[in-house]
């Protein structure tokens, strides 16, 4: 009797086995953090890869942001988790430092072609002669504002502001006050952990005359004279101008969602969160140019890389997804979709998307925008918030709370070359 | 207030009153961040700026967009199958080797006892990193079974047992030996039910810190399906990009559970958490 | 555990001392075995673990390396970390006494009371059912500047200054700990009011005949009779506030562990060491100092309280 079923069993077995094969569906995995419109973009794309793939099924993860490392320095190493992964460029070194991804293999993805079809920022994306990743989508930084408030401001709603002092007078305009001086409605949302570190170092910073890095991305250059004048003059926002305050409505873009802040500064990533305001109309317009007319901006973007994990067939399998989401047509739904721009300049740069009243700003920036190579992004991220704590929360002087910053920031750099 | 009755005799009417009045105000105090939580639940994003208590315009929207895509009811699923599964593996084994230390007579007891005691002295936290590690080689990672290994048993519970297990009379157990029932029989037959205030306490009390848990799911889980209601909670508050009537919705959600079971079963539950604080 | 029970079936009818006693014996072990096995893979290994990988330099990614005691040399000079301890030994030190007298405090008078008895601790007690990830976001909209949040809002409405709170290098410790004594006090006053109860009547009747006042009763009879009680409660309470991370973790996500550190405590730095920089040896060298600092803590205390 055992016996017997036993051998039915195998049998069972073995016919599930010459079945499997017969079908040959190779499955891979690709993973990202959470972010609702990334997510409906991505499977999307799943879709029309699998319909163009029969054989190929690809597994959908993501993760909340603030776990998505940790995740995956957990699944990787043990052979587990994603076969292609999304990961924010500033990461790279320590993705590669660890072994978790794997050089783009030639034969699929030319440096050649990288560099001639792609905007130059993602050279960023090169280590010794090879790339390790490639992006679908690049992102800038632009600045928000609310129709609605202007207007009642008696401002124009068509015309934000063009410069820096502009914009402060504008805020100053726009600012809402309670009998008692309590802040009912910002100029401008000041949010440090947003993206106004970025603002500070890679426009404001440059508009003044610094820079924040050397050269060779080694060096910590922003304790200088244009270091103190920038933080100085973000600081006064709140300060002296009171146009704004650190943590009003807990976060900047919860400010600005409820109609309580007149502008913020936010990224491309953020049109799918702002598309859902119904309550007012509000506009995008690049960052504000310096006094001299210099104009800078922050871009950014996560990069698609294959792991260590995947070879043979599931190798060739990521290698076609890849090439598939990093294509003008993965592109071009990506900014449909989530309103990040396309990393191919022929995709990106078309007359209909440079007049776009809302993508414009952000594909024009990317002409002058600045990727701030990262060896520890959230170290380097909390150096940014100590220093503006230091001199909002402790009323540090600014010269002294850049002196510190730039001191723990190059130890940060340090303690990475010298690997 | 003439049903105040007072144990003590009553020369200080007027000051008792305003003592009684005083502890009533505390305890409103107390539960203000309750109140305000429902009440936030139930208004929609437009009034969460109106700070009153009733909502002008109650509205179960909330509960509709947070419950629509089923994750909270996951991953209430899957903190009332841990939390039940644990406590059922508590209830059973910190009672088996509490019973063990408390009536049986051999070499080593005590050492195991204190051994198992010695236990109480470690930290959770410093045991994640083991855990994590033990998980990751093991393949429990991102897995039930991931989350629920460190707590299966704990010294707290088998002290406890072995407290009540020692108040129960060595005659009955005797008797029954007499009667030829095996040890397991004895245990589970005669000693179990002779303890039961003892093990509600026990099962009460190690529910509710498993619902609460967090550090650990946080750590051990990866894929959103497996998040217990604790962490599930403070992900989507960070990804709900601050819309606080959805945060309160999702934290209402996280605390009705407990609030309904203890509001049915006050007294058994006060009772149960001094039995296991006092004894424990 | 079938074997002791097929052997009890099968084996002697005649349970003489001896024989009984072996039996015991097997039984003993049976019902130990799984237990004791969990006890040693579950608890011990990774105690022994955690102090080996204290001494190690092992990020997840390489394989470990010995480094002598170099993560504590390293703990040592790290500011952050003195700032951490300080955040720790503050929530202990202002958590545990300002708890455990208001909880005093309200048992004693709500021991006295009949009418609506329930009702009341059933107020003061159904905070500590709720889940503290889940109450730090309550907390934290509470604590939001005009026009959101509660506590501002009721302060301007009196005319006084708006309060920084979480954003504030002062206020903010304070601020995350409330919650959590919020949430403990309602089982310490449980736990209060059983332990009066627990005084017989007569130590009081007695002290009454001879007209001793209220006050004298409280210092000389209630308190020291209610030493276990105290003394449970303190180092129940004072493990929890060093423990103290739920709270942190959900009411600064934004900038973990507060304005400057201002709210970092040990734990969330050894899962920020752990889980976000992945320095593991790093982080099992912070856990070992929590377990000193617990073990100091609760031996001090169990002295102190013990000796008086």
């Amino acid at each position: 009797m055992r016996g017997f079923r036993g051998m039915l069993l195998g049998l069972l077995v073995s016919f599930g086995a010459v079945t499997g094969a017969a079908a040959q569906t190779v499955e891979i995995e690709y993973w990202q953090y959470v972010f609702d419109a990334r997510i409906k973009a991505m499977n999307e794309l799943i879709k029309r890869f699998e319909a163009a793939n029969p054989n190929i099924k690809v597994k959908h993860t993501t993760f909340p942001y603030a776990d998505y490392q940790t995740k995956i320095a957990a699944a990787v190493p043990a052979g587990q988790g994603p076969d292609v992964v999304q990961l924010f460029y500033g990461w790279l070194d320590n993705f590669v430092a660890a072994k978790f991804i794997q050089p783009l293999p030639r034969d699929a993805f030319p440096p050649a072609m990288i560099e001639k079809e792609f905007y130059p920022i993602v050279s960023a994306m090169k280590r010794d002669g090879e790339y390790y990743g490639l992006p679908t989508a690049v992102r800038s930084l632009a600045l928000f504002y609310n129709k609605k408030l202007f207007q009642e401001a008696g401002l124009d709603p068509a015309k934000p502001p063009a410069t820096i002092d502009e914009l402060l007078d504008m805020a100053k305009k726009t600012t809402k006050r309670d009998a008692a001086g309590n802040m009912l409605s910002a100029g401008i949302t000041l949010d440090f952990p947003g993206q106004d570190y970025h603002w500070w170092r890679e426009t404001l910073l440059r508009q003044n005359g610094g820079a924040p890095y050397s050269d060779d991305n080694r060096k910590v250059t922003y304790d200088s004279e244009a270091g103190a004048k920038s933080l100085n003059w973000y600081a006064d926002l709140q300060r002296v101008h009171k146009v704004g305050q650190v943590g009003f409505m807990d976060e900047g873009q919860a400010a600005f969602r409820a109609g309580r802040a007149a502008m913020t500064i936010d990224g491309s990533f953020r049109l799918g969160g702002f598309g859902a305001i119904k309550a007012f109309e509000w506009g995008v317009a690049e960052l504000p140019a310096g006094a001299d007319g210099k104009k800078a901006n922050f871009a950014s973007y996560w990069v698609n890389a294959i792991t260590a994990k995947p070879t043979g067939e599931k190798l060739e399998a990521a290698k076609k997804f890849m090439a598939f989401v990093t294509s003008p047509e993965a592109m071009q739904l990506w900014l449909e979709t989530v309103g990040e721009l396309p990393a191919r300049k022929a995709a990106a740069e078309t007359e209909k998307n440079l007049n776009h009243p809302i993508y414009g700003p952000f594909l024009k920036a990317l002409n002058y925008s600045y990727a701030t190579v990262f060896v520890d992004e959230m170290g380097q991220r909390q150096v940014s918030l100590d220093m503006i704590n230091r001199v909002l929360i402790q009323n540090q002087d600014a010269k002294a709370s850049l002196a510190e910053a730039a001191k723990a920031e190059q130890a940060i750099l340090d303690k990475f070359y010298k690997k | 207030m003439t049903a105040l009755s007072l144990a003590l005799p009553s020369r200080f009417q007027p000051g008792r009153i305003a003592i009684w009045l005083l502890l009533l105000a505390g305890g409103l105090v107390m539960i203000t961040p309750l109140l305000f939580m429902f009440s936030t639940s139930l208004k929609d994003a437009s009034e969460v700026y109106d700070l009153r208590l009733v909502p002008a315009h109650p509205t179960l929207d909330n509960y509709v967009t947070v419950l629509s895509d089923g994750r909270f009811l996951r991953w209430f699923g899957n903190s009332l199958g841990i939390a039940t599964a644990v406590t059922l593996s508590n209830v059973f084994f910190d009672s088996l080797v509490g019973y063990t230390l408390a009536k049986f007579r051999f070499r080593g007891r005590y050492i195991v006892f204190l051994a198992i005691l010695s236990t109480l002295m470690i930290p959770t936290e410093m045991l994640v990193i083991p855990w994590y590690v033990m998980a990751r080689n093991f393949g429990w990672l991102d897995t039930y079974w991931g989350i629920m290994f460190p707590g299966m048993m704990t010294a707290f519970g088998t002290f406890l047992m072995k407290q009540f297990f020692e108040t129960v009379p060595d005659d009955f157990l005797e008797a029954a030996r007499v009667d030829g029932l095996n040890e397991f029989s004895i245990f589970w037959r005669i000693a179990m039910p002779l303890v039961t205030p003892a093990l509600s306490a026990l099962a009460i009390f190690t529910f509710l810190s498993n619902w609460t848990a967090f550090i650990w799911p946080l750590i051990v889980t990866t894929s959103k399906e497996l998040y217990t209601l604790p962490v599930g909670l403070s992900s989507f508050a960070v990804e709900s990009q601050i819309q606080w009537e959805l945060i309160m919705t999702g934290a209402a959600l996280a605390t009705l559970p407990t609030l309904t079971v203890f509001l049915v079963l006050q007294r058994y539950i006060v009772r149960g958490v001094v039995m296991a604080g006092l004894k424990g | 555990m079938s074997m002791p029970i097929q052997q009890e079936t099968s084996g002697g009818r005649f349970w003489g001392g001896l024989s009984l006693r072996r039996k015991q014996v097997v039984w003993a072990w049976t019902f130990l075995a799984v237990p004791i096995l969990f006890y040693a893979l579950i608890r011990f290994y990774p105690t022994v673990e955690a102090f080996y990988l204290s001494t190690t330099n092992w990020n997840l990614f390489s394989k470990p390396g010995f480094v002598g005691l170099a993560n504590f040399q390293r703990l040592w000079a790290d500011v952050v970390f003195w700032q951490v301890f300080r955040n720790t030994v503050l929530y202990l030190a202002i958590g545990t006494p300002v708890s455990l007298i208001l909880a005093f405090t309200i048992a004693y008078h709500l021991d006295r009371v009949r009418f609506l008895h329930g009702f009341i601790r059933a107020l003061y007690f159904l905070p500590f059912l709720t889940t503290a990830a889940a109450m730090a976001w309550v907390w934290r909209w509470f604590y939001q500047p005009v026009p959101i949040g509660m506590i501002n809002d009721l302060l301007s409405s009196f005319g006084l200054p708006q309060q920084p709170f979480l954003r504030s290098t002062s206020q903010a410790l304070p601020s995350v700990l409330a919650p959590a004594i919020w949430a403990g006090l309602g089982f310490q006053v449980v736990i209060f009011l059983a332990g009066l109860r627990a005084i017989p009547n007569t130590y009081y009747e007695a002290a009454r005949i001879d007209g001793v006042s209220n006050l004298t009763i409280l210092r000389r009879i209630t308190i020291p009779l209610l030493k276990p009680t105290i003394i449970f409660l303190v180092v129940f309470s004072s493990i929890g506030f060093l423990r103290i991370f739920d709270q942190v973790y959900n009411m600064t996500s934004g900038d973990p562990g507060g304005p400057l550190n201002a709210t970092k405590p040990l734990v969330l730095m050894i899962y920020q060491t752990a889980f976000s920089s992945f320095e593991m040896g790093y982080a099992a060298a912070q856990t070992v100092v929590l377990f000193l600092v617990l073990l100091a803590v609760s031996f001090l205390q169990l002295r102190l309280l013990r000796d008086r």
